[in-house]
């Protein structure tokens, strides 16, 4: 009685490149024995879950848990999963094997519903059959601050009171609770970092983390684990899932809550070396992935972020005697939390339009240029070199993801940056439903009050980087043969270089897909217009075309103006000396800023 | 005047959804039914078509063209202010081909009704034109009709997509094209064909004695045209927008006299000087060795150091200055220059550079309050000795008498 389909292979159609993305998630990882997992979605987790409820009560015997793993797989700072142990005759840990990590939308629609309707089906038969030998009457999970994750536990929990069943929920994937950052901020999230760090300033620190699950703590809980467990209910591998893991690198970011143990006390031992704490200067190594690297695992919650946090926070107090850490040793934390706050009441966060706090900017649609992108085909090394390190491994250095972002985007394809989000979704590891949707309207000026004036050179920032060119002949081997000077603009090398490289930009490697001086060159008087329409600006300067928050980071409302603006006599907040009644604004600017 | 109540939109003039006129008056009833308090002879006042023409205008005025368009149905009153002069002072034609561009195009009814009714009262005028022939002769089409407008202004700006390498720039056939089209509407004196681009826009500055603006690529810019700008007969020129892009690595690019821009500057001496570069690190050569009258500066591309120190020394009227990437090595002592030469100086952005902290600081100090944009990225401020960098926006603060931090990036 397998609990997953065999006829999930087409449906996946071995799509290789999710392969390490789910990777991460299925090497053996629990230290709990048999962990039950089940495949699909949504909504059969609704009904799985339902049906395991509808069973009998526990009136005299100590309550049958669940514990319901969705990210948080880890032992460590588990106040959900101790919930469920506590007093438990018996506790059962459930994961939903969900190969679109629910919110993708990669999917084509059809796909997705044959697929669940399929699942729903088996799954039914199968959970009635065993929900009746489990007697479930607790439900313990960690708190989903996403949006629809908000919504399908709320349906989950009505499901659950509606059996009888209790139903426990801790927060401890955020370091804060997040509702208490909007509530400080009048109601809404903030838009601003550096307002996100004044609010959060003001809050009581995060709360410890709890201490590991252990034997102590189990006490007379046992999870049944039966002969057949592995069979029925064991972790699927790749290849059961119908991926093709033939050639398949080993890989560079290996899953599971033991590796990010080490990890993290590999990460603190480099920061005590440095013993500074400041922020580490870029330099060539930077871009390559590290043994200490984190996030990854702070997305699957392998590692809990309040456990990072205290670790810091220890760490600093004892290197630097006892003086208070300034928020900035917690850059990559609050980061996340702030991507986190701002998209938890925001079902439309990922998107551009009707989200409200997005720029509307008329992106061009071009499915040929998004592909030479999403493919490592671009012909600028620097682009293809990290977007081939992003395909292989998983992981690419934030600065990198900052120049193939502006790229896309307002720099040179003048993509929208919804298209580069959802190749990020599907090939980096880290890259959770918020802090996704997030950082790609930061990058792309279309959210945050961003200036757009400093444009990510795809040949200058590379060389300044990485001067000799290693990241490049490591990731794209065609180009080996470049020497230095060239090898950021090889289409700008002689014959004679090429030849002795023994690659014809045109031939053996793409001629550069845009020239990049025209490319930004428009593109910048494109955001320039959008956003002098956006905050009224009629004078001649760069920056003060965008909209500067008022104090509470919030920033304006600003009125709806579709259609061409009238160069008006109504003033506006700049103090230029010198404004020009005849700056004209596009058409197209239609924007809602709140 | 009367203040007109009733209506269901009462804010801000929105006239888009005003009810047409038989609503109108079923509002009138119901309302002179509801209220109590009206004595019946106002009910007459309740009638958006009695609304004054200037009040009118006002209000059209804060309306997008659509709406406004829109708002011209209603009825006869409201269409006779809709072509009121004074709202058709400025336009911006875009002329795009559907199949290759997103962006839309201004549709062809309105831009015959344009020419029709309003090319009398066009002063500010704009084409925004794609890379396609199509676009470009239509653009001509259009200017040839503008027989009697008085331009003050004439933009030419392509909003060609990026170009693939092969392909041969257009931009420099549409503004010979654009020019000897112009020059038809401006009756000019010879008919004699344009021989190089920069005779051509030569000509339409000893034409258009009106011309308060004008924007081009630093190719079309010669000693000539800043003279005949600056000549006696045409007037002050408000603002001149030049685009230095390099199409290959190691271009050349002429310079300008010093004279040519004291004459500028003698003729006209509050315009201002709108120069965006995008150029490599070695092409900067013909530029900033003496002084010009720059007022706004962008570097689209690295700038190195050098070139920065003579900006600082050669540009005193400069007053916004973007560099959006420059190097490894600190700016200090470029950064106090500008700060101490470049006295006008009110908006700086900053992206991929270095400055220690101590030298932002006094940078700042000197600059004090007249610096109303301070846009600096992060990574760029170094922390020194004297100051880490969650101490330098108190200092910063201080001197600019307002809350300051860095632009952030997210880390993650």
């Amino acid at each position: 009685m397998l609990l997953y389909f065999r006829a999930l292979p087409h449906l996946l159609a071995a799509d290789r490149r999710r392969s390490h993305s789910l990777s991460v998630l299925l090497r053996p990882s629990f230290l709990f024995r048999g962990p039950i997992v089940l495949q699909g979605g949504k909504g059969p987790a609704a009904l799985t879950l339902w049906m395991l409820f509808n069973c009998l009560f526990q009136t005299n015997m100590a309550p049958n848990s669940i514990h319901w793993f969705r990210k948080g797989l880890r032992l460590h700072d588990n106040p959900a999963l101790r919930e469920a142990v506590r007093g438990a005759g018996t506790v059962r840990c459930v994961y939903f094997l969900d190969p679109w990590f629910a919110g993708s939308s990669n999917v084509g629609v059809n796909r997705w519903s044959r697929f669940q309707i399929q699942n729903f089906r088996n799954f039914s038969n199968q959970i009635r059959l065993v929900s009746q030998e489990w007697k479930i009457s607790r439900l313990t999970f960690e708190y989903d601050s996403e949006p629809f994750g908000k919504e399908r536990d709320a349906a989950i929990k009505k499901l659950a009171m509606e059996a009888g069943v209790e139903v426990i929920v801790k927060i401890s994937h955020t370091l804060y609770d997040l509702d208490k950052i909007i509530e400080l901020n009048g109601g809404q999230p903030p838009l601003t970092y550096k307002r996100f760090q004044t609010l959060i300033s003001r809050l009581d620190p995060p709360e410890m983390p709890v201490e590991p699950l252990s034997d102590t703590l189990m006490g007379c809980c046992v999870t049944p684990v039966s002969e057949d467990h592995g069979e029925k209910y064991g972790v699927p591998s790749l290849e059961e899932l119908g991926f093709d893991t033939e050639g398949l690198p080993t890989a560079v970011w290996p899953g599971g809550e033991t590796e990010a143990l080490t990890r993290i006390e590999r990460h603190l031992e480099r920061k005590a070396w440095v013993a500074n704490f400041e922020r580490p200067r870029m330099n060539a190594n930077s871009l390559l992935a590290s043994p200490t690297g984190l996030s990854p695992y702070l997305r699957f919650g392998c590692l809990s972020c309040r456990l990072f946090y205290f670790k810091l926070t220890d760490l600093y107090r004892k290197v630097k005697k006892n003086s208070s850490p300034p928020l900035s040793l917690y850059g990559q934390l609050l980061w996340r939390e702030f991507f986190y706050t701002a998209a938890t009441n925001n079902p439309r966060f990922d998107k551009m339009e009707g989200n409200p706090i997005c720029v509307r900017i008329p992106w061009d649609k071009n499915p040929e240029a998004l592909a030479k992108w999403a493919e490592a085909r671009t012909g600028f090394p620097w682009i293809d070199a990290i977007m081939s390190q992003l395909r292989q491994e998983g992981w690419i250095h934030h600065l990198a993801r900052h120049a193939v972002a502006c790229f896309l985007t307002r720099g040179d394809l003048w993509i929208s940056w919804e298209e580069g989000m959802k190749v990020f979704e599907e090939l980096l590891l880290d890259a959770d439903w918020s802090v996704n949707a997030g950082s790609w309207m930061w990058l792309s000026c279309s959210s945050f009050f961003q200036q757009f004036f400093h444009c990510y050179c795809p040949v200058g920032f590379g060389r300044r980087t990485d001067p000799n060119g290693d990241f490049i002949r490591r990731y794209l081997p065609i180009l080996r043969g470049f020497p230095a000077k060239f090898i950021y603009d090889p289409w700008n090398a002689p014959e004679s270089v090429q030849a002795a490289a023994k690659c014809i930009i045109g031939v053996h490697y793409p001629k550069p897909m845009v020239h990049h001086a025209e490319a930004s060159r428009l593109n910048i008087e494109r955001m320039k217009q959008i956003y002098q329409q956006l905050s009224r600006y009629r004078g001649l300067g760069l920056l003060a075309s965008v909209p500067s928050t008022n104090g509470n980071g919030n920033g304006g409302m600003m009125s709806y103006s579709p259609g061409e603006q009238q160069p008006g006599t109504n003033n506006n907040n700049n103090n230029n000396n010198s404004h020009c009644k005849s700056r004209f604004n596009p058409a197209e600017a239609i924007f809602f800023f709140s | 005047m009367k203040r007109v109540k009733g209506g269901e939109e009462g804010s801000n003039g929105s006239c888009s959804k005003s009810p047409p006129p038989d609503a109108r008056k079923k509002v009138r009833r119901e309302l002179s039914e509801a209220s109590e308090v009206v004595p019946a002879s106002d009910v007459s006042e309740y009638d958006w078509s009695r609304l004054p023409q200037e009040l009118l205008l006002h209000i059209f005025q804060y309306l997008p063209l659509l709406d406004r368009a829109y708002a011209s149905q209603v009825c006869r009153g409201w269409n006779q202010a809709f072509h009121m002069p004074e709202l058709w002072r400025c336009f911006e034609f875009e002329l795009n081909q559907p199949a290759s561009s997103y962006l839309k195009a201004t549709h062809p009814d309105l831009i015959k009704q344009i020419i029709k009714r309003h090319s009398n009262h066009l002063q500010y005028v704009s084409f925004k034109v794609d890379s396609s022939t199509e676009s470009a002769e239509a653009a001509c089409d259009i200017l040839s009709q503008l027989v009697n407008c008085s331009l003050k202004t004439l933009g030419l700006i392509s909003t060609a997509r990026p170009s693939f390498m092969e392909v041969p720039k257009v931009e420099s056939s549409f503004t010979r094209t654009i020019i000897a089209s112009f020059l038809s509407v401006c009756k000019a004196k010879n008919t004699n064909t344009i021989v190089t681009k920069q005779k051509g826009i030569l000509c339409v500055a000893d034409q258009c004695h009106g011309l308060r603006e004008l924007a081009l690529n630093y190719h079309l810019l010669s000693d000539e045209l800043l003279l005949a700008l600056s000549s006696e007969k045409h007037v002050h020129l408000e603002h001149l927008r030049i685009d230095v892009v390099s199409e290959n690595p190691g271009q050349h690019f002429h310079t300008i006299k010093k004279s040519s821009w004291d004459a500028m500057v003698r003729h006209s001496p509050k315009f201002n000087l709108v120069m965006y570069f995008f150029l490599y690190e070695d092409e900067f050569g013909p530029f900033f060795n003496e002084e010009i009258p720059v007022t706004h500066l962008y570097f689209g591309r690295s700038v190195s150091k050098e070139v920065l120190g003579r900006v600082g020394l050669h540009c005193p009227r400069l007053v916004e200055l973007v560099v959006c990437a420059n190097g490894l090595r600190p700016l200090d002592e470029e950064l106090i220059r500008i700060a101490k030469h470049c006295t006008q100086l009110s908006a700086i952005g900053l992206g991929e550079c270095e400055v220690s902290c101590s030298a932002f600081v006094e940078f700042v100090k000197m600059c004090g309050r007249r610096l109303s944009q301070l846009s600096i990225m992060e990574e760029v401020l170094i922390p020194d000795h004297k100051y880490s960098l969650d101490e330098i926006h108190w200092e910063v603060s201080k001197h600019l008498g307002r809350v300051w931090f860095p632009d952030m990036m997210p880390t993650w």
